[in-house]
Order: C-alpha cells, then structure tokens, then sequence
C-alpha cells in the first residue's frame, strides 16, 4: 500500500521528468576503495557545513537588525529574549568555522593525492574560488555582532586590503562605506554576507558539484594503474551515501556539543572612539597572513614590508589557484616529489605562521 | 533471527530519526515563536495607560538601560526626563509636595520642564519626548532629526 | 589695540557688513559705523586713530546705543573738539579712578535710568561696592584695588552671561587673578597669592576650567560680586551650604558642629580646604594615612571608633559593588540578560552616594541605614549575576538529550550498512 503510493509518484514523476537515468547513475557510480578514501568525505563534510550556514543563517536574519544602534542590540535580544537564540548563533558560529577547516583540509587532500590533474583543472579551481568565497564570509559576518573584537578585528583587516598599491585605498573606502569602519560599514558587510557571497557562492557550487559529477571519484595514481579486477570500489548508493551520512551526523552533534559547551560569546559592545583593546587578532584562518605582515619589517628594500606581503599573499593565491597548470612532473624513483615537498612547506609555513600569531 | 535483527535495526533507525528530529524541531519551533516582549526598539517605550496615572505623580519607568522619570502634573500634562541626576548620578524623583523634580542624595532641585534650579545638579536633566497614543503613552528619545 | 579707520573702511567695504547684517546684536561694523555718521566723538577719534584701548564693536553701551558722550559728557554733535569737549558741556574726560563707581554709578544706580533697558535690572552694585574691601580701600584712598572698570573693563563690557564677558563664570578666576596671583601688587596687603592655583587644582576649579562646567563656582559664588569679601569664618558652612546642603544639614545636627564652635574651628574646610578643596574620596573618613578624622582624634576616643566604623561601611559597600561590576560585565560578555542587574547596581551606587552624605552626621548607625541597603543590592545583584552564569552552564543538559538521538540514529544507521554490506557479500 505504502509502497503504492511511492511508486506513483515516483511514476508520475519519471513519466515527466525522466528520473530513471539519474537513479541508474546514483546506482552504478561506484567510489573506490583504498588506503586514501577518507579524504574523499571531506568534501561532504563541507557541503553540509554549508547547508547548516545558510539554514542558521536565514534563522537569525529573522531577529538581526543591521545599524550601529541596533547591531548588537538585536543581538543582545537574540540571546536573552529570543528561546534557543544563543543556540543557533552558536551553531551559525561553530559551523562557520568548522566549515572554513574542513575547506581546507578538503583542499590539501585534494592537493596531496594530485587529484587536480586533467581532466579537474577547473575542478579546482572552483574550489579554491569557494574557499576564498567561503573566507569572504568569515570575515564579513565576523563585523556584523558589532562587538569591540569584530570592530577593530575588521578595523585592521580591511586596513590590510588599504595597502594594496594603485587600487587598494578605492576599495578599502568601498568596504568600508567611508574612510572608516563605521555604521555604513555594517550595511555593506550585511548586503555582502546575506545576498551577494551566497548567490556567487551557490553559483560556483554548483559548478563544482557538476565537475566532481562529471569525472566521478578520482583515483590516485598507483591505483589507477592496477588491473580492473585487483581495484576495489563500493557503489555510490547505497554504501557510500550511507556513510556520508553517518559521518555528517557525527559531525553535526560534535558541532552541537561545542556550540552548547563553548557558546560564541557576544562580547562588549564596540566603541569606535575607544582606544583599541590589546590582543586583537583576526579569526584563526587569517592567522598567518596576518603574523606574516606583523613580522615583515618596515621597509623590504625600496618597498614597504607590508605592501610587499600583501603582493607575496596575492601572488601565492593566484600560484595555488593555477596549481593544475604548472604542476611540476613527478620523478619516479624520487621518494619526496616536488609538489609534494611545496604542499608541506605551504602547511609548515601556514601552521607555523598561526602558531606564533597565538603565542607572540 | 535474520528478520528480527533487520527488524530491530530498523526499530533503531526510526526511533532515532524520530528522537533526532524532535530535538531539532523543538528548539527550531521554539525559536520561530515570537518572545514576550516582540521587538527590541531602541527608541521609544510602552509607559502604560493614562487612567493609571494620577495627576501631581511621578513614576520611574525603564528605558533601556536608562530610567526615565515620567511626570503627570497637576494639570494632568505629562512630561518625561532622564532620571539621572547631573550631579552624581543618583536617580531622581517627583515630590509631590513642592511639586519638583528632586534627587535625594544631595538635596538637588530640578523644575517641571527639568531646569536645575537649586542645590548642586550643574545641568539641567535631558527631556524625553511623551505621546499619547489611544490612551497609552509612550516615552520616546528626543530626536535632533525633527 | 586701536582700530584704525582703515580696518574698519575695508572690513565694510569687503563686505564683512552685509554678513552680518541679518543679525544686528553681532554685527562687527554697524555699532560703531552707525556712530561715524551721527557722533563726532567717534567720527573724530577715529580719524586721529584715538579709540580707547580694548574698545570692543558689542559692548553692551554701545549696543544700546550710548556713545562717548553717554559716559564721558560732552556735545557730540560738534566737530569742534574745543565745543565738544567743554566741561561746561557735561565733558569729564578720563575719570579719576576713586571717581569710577560713582562715574558708572551715575546711571547704574538710578533705577528709573536702568528700568528702560531692563526691567528687572538691579541698581545696588554701588552701594555693595562700598562695602566691600576693594570699595572700602578705596574710600580710604587706596587707588590700586579694584574698581568697576578693573573687573568689568571700560570699553569691552557684556553682561556676565556672555562668554565673552571678563566676568562670565569661566573667565571670573582669570580676571581676579590679574591682581590677586601677583606676589609684588599684592605685597602691600600680606595676602597670599596662591588662591588662583589652589582654586584650579579644586574639585570647583576642574569642572569650571577644564570641563567648562559652568555650575560649577567661581570666585564670586562664595566671595560675592560687587560686595566681595572673604566669606566671614563663622558663616563659611552657609556658603558651602548653598550648593551642598544636605552636607551641612546633616554636619549641623552633630556634636562636633558644636565642637567646632567653641574650638574656633571653622566647619566644612577644616576638613575640605578652601580654595583647594580636593575631590573627595572615602580614605578621608578613617584612620590612614589620608583621614581627616585624625586630625583631632586619637586612638580610644568615640570619633576615633565612628570613623573606623564609617570607613569600614563605605569599604564593604563599594567592594560589594566592585564585584557585582565585574560579574555584570561577564554575564554581558557571555551574553546573558544583565538589565536587572544593572538596575540593582544603580540602586546599590545610589546608596552610596548617599551614604558618603551621610558620612557628615559622623553617626555610624545613620551611615549603616543607607549602606545596609545598598549592600542587599549589590548583593542581590551579584546573586541574580550568579544565577545568570549558572543559567548559561545549566543549558548544556538538553545536549545530552539532543545527543543521545543522534546517537541511537548513527548506530541504527552503521548496523544498517553492515547489514546491507554483508549481504551485498553473499550475493556475489
């Protein structure tokens, strides 16, 4: 009987739409098995963070009211008068960040099992346009609490984009919606976080899932190379799915457990004409770049130290961006490969780098 | 045995799903039901209604974080002030025997329209803006926009 | 400084005039440009660039439309200086300095004179001047005390509400101190001359000169204006009174009010100073290093035992308050609803003010009334902060319920796929 009723929708359904190839895909697209699947998780992993971002998201939309009066009053009132308020501006929190880590962890795998090779090139490229998207988010809901942390946190971090030569200082006055971090600021950031990110974002995420689609799981290289009959895989659906699914549940009550026991604090609100509180540091993903202008001296030459880090930073993201178009080859018999050997010193640099930004 | 291993597990799938989105749902439901007091509004405040206010009175009402003395005069006019006295930041009050604003801690005078007219308060006390809307009045912030 | 007839020409010429027309009490060119055209005084002097020094376009007499001759006599009608300037004609030139106040008092103090301009004006400033020190000085022939024109200017005078006025509150100590803070004029009188740097060190001085408080007093709030004197020892209290009333109300009632009296003591500054009276702190009750309590009183004596107690009433409380401060702005931070407890401190820290009021009555028991509220407040406060923190901890139970789900669901979920697996295997 129930069954029934599946059928016929489903009929009704197929006879229109044609669904049947697209269950026979989910049917035959087959993952395969190795030493390295568990990075193939990540992926999901990330997705679901993103789709708990924007559900969160439209959530507290319904409460926030962007202005310097209001931003951290509506805020106030979300957490104290607003039932589990403080719950989902925790887990809209905690998600960001688990999601923004995830990205990343995401992203080295793909880089250390080569899996940007032709036919992905753009594949990752995607991918790297939806962290830098997914960073954009961060550090455009990071002001919108309209905290002292968030105020001077965005004070400094769009100073940074002021130091870019030639066309830093338009932009920066254009982020800022002044020539300082103001109430105008708020509006802009807000249109930014809540319109203009998730329509590119879910644009060029669309994409990418096509990609990925398209070309099905890559394999690294030794594997590839087996006989078909000595290669394991395990069907996409149901297995697969199945497990997709454990591990997104897993992900989701450690993200409500550390929204519950470590809830984002709502903080002071900021004062723009108050001196600047000492340890202001951006969020963790901005970490390093941010220790790394802190570091550089005053002046590199004839160029100033902070100028020359902000091209160095531009440069390195437009070099990994384009990493499928200049991969050096791979040297058989070498036991540490060349790209190898630059992925690791990027993830020392970087873990380095974050480490000293909390410790000096 | 086969069949009620499939059968339990299922029963765990279901219970589970069923728990799982219990627990999501209530705080999402819970969440969208409007709280007690609807709106956070930063620039005016309900004082209550009319009846309730007897001529030659005067009733501290909270506005935010800020008290705020409402005052019904003799003539049955209301008027509001910041309840901080310019002095020491004591909170004002109305007497009703001389019919002025007056801070206890140091014997500070302020007339009906919030002048400092005796003892140490150097300032007058900033005025509020009083409506009357179907019989309920409502304080708000004085605004330079006009 | 002269105006030459040049600056005034090209002032008008390149239209500082017409700016300023819309509003005549402030118009820089008229006051005097009117005159040129009617008064040969000013006609005459300008010419000779012989206007009097710190002559000012807005003072108040030419506003009203006195000239020259509506102090100095004279025809101003006549450009002949002999016709204009005849003592005949009323002309009395440069007044001789103990001429001054009855040279002003011509028309300020005759009532139905000033009645035109003011109708409430008051018209006794001579008469108190005469009883002043300066006033009485003079009498006896003393011509470097202050006269009208010393305090008031001769020909930049305004109202002492005009902040431009050399007698506007916050210009009052600036203006007694030209003489007053001058070791060599004021050698003769065996004054001290450190009034002027005492005062703006003071708790009136600070909020007059620095905030621009202009509640705050000046000289003349506790000297007097025209009648300035120094406040008499015995009436000081009353003077402090004005303002600080209930101070001296509660001061008044006590033994040592008495004490004082027969003691030749002199109420509130033996403890506050005069003209430095410090911002008041609680370490001025007590027995350290900076009580005033003892001053007179030692070891064993009743003072001696209130003044430990006060201290320790006012100490208990502002720690109280200190605490609940420090746990209202965490519960702010975690973001928990800290209203209520704001508006217990405020009740908590109204307390105190009052209570350090009190602190004037010298009765322990009276100061406990106030801090004994002010400590359920604070109290109360800390509790309800307590309780906040304790609600943002207890809200992690319904995790464990949430969890316990998502629990079951995953194990459901992993049997499920080795179920699945498992059968997958037997079938190929």
């Amino acid at each position: 009987m129930k069954r029934n009723i599946f059928k016929k929708v489903y009929d009704w359904l197929d006879e229109r739409y044609d669904l049947t190839p697209l269950i026979e895909f989910g049917k035959h697209k087959k993952v395969p098995v190795h030493e390295h699947t568990i990075w193939y998780y990540m992926g999901g992993v990330t997705l679901f963070l993103f789709l708990i971002q924007a559900f969160t998201g439209i959530l507290l939309s319904m409460y926030y009211q962007p202005g310097p009066d209001s931003s951290y009053e509506s805020l106030r009132f979300l957490l104290t008068k607003v039932r589990f308020g403080w719950l989902i501006r925790s887990i809209h929190s905690w998600s960001a960040n688990l999601m923004i880590f995830f990205a990343f962890v995401h992203m080295f795998s793909t880089f250390f099992t080569r899996a940007y090779k032709k036919p992905r090139e753009l594949t990752w490229v995607s991918g790297f346009i939806l962290l830098s998207l997914a960073l954009a988010f961060g550090f455009s809901g990071y002001l919108l609490p309209w905290n002292e942390l968030a105020f001077f946190a965005t004070k400094v971090g769009t100073e940074i984009v002021g130091a870019v030569p030639i066309v830093g200082p338009i932009i920066m006055k254009v982020l800022r919606g002044g020539s300082d971090v103001t109430g105008a600021t708020i509006y802009r950031f807000y249109a930014i976080h809540i319109t203009l990110l998730p329509a590119i974002f879910m644009l060029v995420l669309a994409l990418h899932l096509v990609f990925v689609q398209k070309h099905g799981m890559s394999e690294p290289e030794h594997l590839a190379n087996l006989p078909e009959s000595k290669k394991k895989y395990i069907p996409f659906f149901p297995n697969f799915l199945l497990r997709d699914l454990i591990l997104w549940l897993i992900v989701f009550d450690i993200l409500v457990f550390l929204a519950v026991y470590y809830p984002w604090e709502l903080g002071l609100k900021a004062d723009p004409f108050a001196p600047a509180p000492a340890g202001i540091r951006p969020e963790w993903y901005f970490m390093f770049m941010f220790q790394t202008l802190k570091l550089l001296p005053g002046h590199v030459l004839f160029i100033e130290g902070e100028v020359l880090g902000i091209l160095l930073f531009m440069v390195g993201g437009l070099a990994w961006m384009l990493v499928p178009f200049w991969a050096l080859k791979e040297r058989p018999g070498r036991r540490i490969q060349p790209m190898e050997f630059i992925g690791v010193a990027v993830l020392v640099y970087i873990g380095v780098m974050t480490i000293l930004g909390y410790v000096l | 045995m086969e069949v009620n291993r499939r059968k339990f597990t299922n029963f765990l799938i279901g219970g589970g799903l069923l728990g799982w989105l219990a627990s999501v749902l209530y705080p999402l439901i819970t969440y969208l039901i409007p709280p007690k007091v609807e709106e956070q509004s930063l620039n005016s405040v309900k004082a209550g209604k009319v009846d309730d206010f007897p001529p030659n009175s005067g009733k501290i009402i909270k506005f935010g974080r800020k008290p705020v003395l409402l005052i019904r005069t003799e003539t049955g006019e209301f008027r509001a002030f910041s309840a901080i006295c310019t002095h020491l930041d004591c909170i004002v009050q109305y007497r009703e025997d001389t019919k002025h604003i007056w801070c206890a801690c140091h014997n500070g005078m302020y007339d009906l329209t919030g002048k400092n007219i005796s003892g140490p308060p150097p300032r007058p006390l900033m005025p509020y803006v009083v409506r009357i809307q179907k019989n309920e009045i409502i304080i708000e912030k004085p605004t330079n926009l006009g | 400084m002269k105006i030459g007839y040049l600056g005034i020409l090209m002032s008008l010429f390149l239209g500082v005039g017409p700016l300023m027309a819309q509003s005549q009490d402030d118009d820089k060119t008229t006051n005097l440009q009117r005159l040129v055209e009617v008064d040969q005084c000013v006609a005459c002097h300008i010419d000779e660039e012989a206007l009097p020094e710190g002559l000012h376009e807005n003072d108040i007499h030419l506003r009203v439309g006195l000239s020259c001759a509506g102090c100095h006599g004279g025809d101003p009608t006549s450009d002949d200086m002999d016709i204009a300037m005849d003592p005949a004609r009323g002309y009395v030139g440069i007044p001789d300095k103990r001429e001054v106040p009855r040279f002003c008092g011509k028309c300020h103090s005759d009532i139905n004179f000033m009645r035109q301009f003011r109708p409430q004006v008051e018209t006794d400033q001579e008469e108190q001047y005469y009883t002043s020190r300066h006033g009485k000085l003079l009498l006896k022939g003393d011509t470097k005390v202050a006269v009208c024109t010393d305090c008031h200017t001769s020909h930049a005078v305004f109202p002492a509400s005009d902040p431009r006025s050399s007698v506007y509150p916050t210009n009052v100590p600036i203006t007694c101190k030209k003489c007053h803070s001058d070791p060599d004029y004021m050698a003769s009188y065996k004054i001290p001359t450190d009034q002027f740097e005492k005062y703006a060190e003071s708790v009136h001085g600070q909020a007059l000169l620095k905030k621009k408080d202009v509640g705050a007093p000046a000289c003349n709030d506790c000297h007097g204006n025209h009648g300035a004197l120094p406040p008499g020892v015995t009436s000081i209290g009353q003077v402090c009174g004005n303002c600080h009333i209930n101070n001296l109300q509660y001061f008044q009632k006590t033994k040592m009010a008495e004490e004082f009296k027969k003691m030749d003591l002199h109420d509130c500054i033996e403890c506050h100073g005069y003209h430095s009276v410090p911002p008041t702190n609680d370490d001025m009750v007590g027995v350290g290093e900076q009580s005033t309590c003892i001053d007179c009183h030692d070891e064993g004596d009743e003072g001696y035992k209130a003044a430990v107690q006060i201290r320790q009433l006012l100490l208990d409380l502002t720690t109280a308050i200190d605490s609940a401060k420090v746990l209202k702005k965490r519960v702010q931070i975690i973001g928990m609803d800290d209203l209520d407890i704001e508006y217990l401190l405020k009740d908590a820290h109204q307390q105190l003010i009052h209570a350090r009021t009190v602190v004037h009555t010298f009765d322990p028991k009276q100061v406990e009334e106030k801090t004994k509220t002010g400590l359920e407040r604070a109290k109360e406060a800390i509790q309800l902060a307590l309780e906040e923190i304790k609600e943002y901890h207890r809200r992690r139970k319904g995790f464990l319920f949430a969890t316990l789900f998502t629990t079951l669901l995953i194990i459901g979920l992993f049997i499920k796929l080795r179920q699945i697996e498992s059968e997958q295997k037997s079938e190929s």
